[in-house]
């Protein structure tokens, strides 16, 4: 559960984001897909921690976002649905979501010179201290 | 996240970083900008050598697109390393040992500069060490994205530069010492595949102000013990590099 890492991350930054503020009223994370975070572990681990803090949350709000890559030889745009990804090489990318290009390249020409448009991996969206 | 670049006041990972590296007590970069001189096995071999000293030691390959310590050190990439709030990297020789390897394997991985960034920066948030007497990083030549996040991330950290006599890496070098020592103190700089016969690392040195931490000898087995890390232990390289150890 590497999320927990993540999730110490984002309490940092959450902290610094507030400036002193006990109470959040809103986070909102957006979660790529290409990262395949589990949801749950992220929610309790970034409750927990902020619990740990004496800082408490209203409205946790975690995000999918579609994974939408794109081709930097030939253009094409192209989604994780197009192609075929085992649990096994999901989870290297798990944890570190550059490795797709170890194991992907684009559908239509072949290049692992692509670029992750969108859907990479966990990105704070919104803070807003109460 | 988009592929857009992230500025790092509003990135969310580097916010941890500080505190990940908060159990290191010092961090030596094994750098050069000049390609092939040394600095995968001066690092490995130094981790092992301050290791076998009785020292806490960490290394972390930060050659994205190419790591390599992992083969000198003869580990097989077989099983994904310990989670524990966190990644745990795995133990090697007494030294924790992170690469980006782990998880890329031995494919190709070719990435654009962001995207380096963007997977040091991860891997920095998620790396749990323990406590560190001394984190050693392995870098890739040229003066680009890893070696800016060195400069970056890391702090404070003292390079080691390693240069070999050859002109090409002088002139090299000498650009590295300079950008370094507009930010950061330079630790030294250690010579290899030395010969004895030239004096050109040692008058760099001089000419710029930074201690000179030794010599490694030309070492014509070392190719055929790498792997092995009694091989590695065997050899004239790494008596060497213990010699340069014992002075950091
Ligand atoms: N002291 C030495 N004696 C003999 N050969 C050496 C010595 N040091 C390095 N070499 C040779 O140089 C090769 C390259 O070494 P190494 O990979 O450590 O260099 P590097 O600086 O990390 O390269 P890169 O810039 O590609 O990262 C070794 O495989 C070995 O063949
Ligand atoms: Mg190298
Ligand atoms: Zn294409």
């Amino acid at each position: 559960m590497h999320e927990w890492a993540l999730a110490e991350a984002i309490v940092e930054y959450v902290k610094d984001a507030v400036g002193g503020h006990r109470k959040i009223k809103r986070l909102v994370v957006a979660l790529g897909e290409l990262q395949s975070i589990d949801e749950e572990i992220l929610r309790f681990s970034i409750t927990e921690i902020l619990k740990s803090e004496g800082m408490s949350i209203d409205d946790l709000q975690l995000i999918e976002e579609e994974a939408v890559l794109r081709c930097r030889r030939c253009g094409h745009e192209w989604s994780l649905k197009e192609v075929s990804l085992d649990e096994e090489i999901r989870e290297l990318i798990h944890f570190v979501p550059e490795a797709v290009h170890s194991y992907l390249k684009c559908p239509k020409c072949g290049s692992r010179d692509f670029e992750v448009v969108k859907g990479r991996g966990v990105k704070i969206v919104e803070v807003v201290a109460e | 996240m988009s592929s857009a670049y992230i500025p790092l006041d509003e990135d969310f990972r580097v916010s941890v970083i500080g505190r990940r590296l908060g159990g290191v007590k010092r961090i030596l970069p094994v750098m050069s900008s000049k390609g092939g001189v040394g600095k995968t096995l001066v690092s490995v071999s130094l981790a092992l050598a301050l290791s076998d000293l009785g020292r806490k030691v960490g290394l972390l390959d930060l050659d994205i697109t190419n790591p390599s310590a992992h083969v000198a050190l003869g580990m097989k990439l077989k099983d994904l390393p310990e989670e524990e709030k966190g990644v745990k990297p795995p133990e090697v020789g007494g030294v924790e040992f992170m690469t980006i390897a782990y998880y890329t394997k031995d494919n190709p991985t070719p990435l654009r500069g962001w995207e380096i960034d963007n997977a040091v920066r991860e891997i920095l948030a998620i790396t749990i060490w323990g406590e560190l007497d001394y984190l050693l990083i392995d870098t890739p030549p040229g003066m680009s994205d890893e070696l800016l996040d060195v400069i970056t991330f890391f702090k404070p950290a003292e390079p080691l530069v390693v240069a070999t006599n050859s002109p090409l890496a002088i002139k090299s070098v000498e650009r590295l010492l300079k950008l370094l020592k507009e930010e950061l103190t330079v630790k030294g700089v250690v010579e290899n595949m030395a010969s004895g016969a030239s004096s050109l690392v040692k008058d760099l040195c001089t000419a710029h102000s930074v201690s000179y931490l030794g010599a490694i000898g030309f070492d014509p087995q070392i190719d055929s013990k790498l792997g092995s890390l009694e091989g590695i232990k065997s050899s004239s390289f790494f008596r060497d590099v213990t010699r340069i150890a014992r002075k950091l």
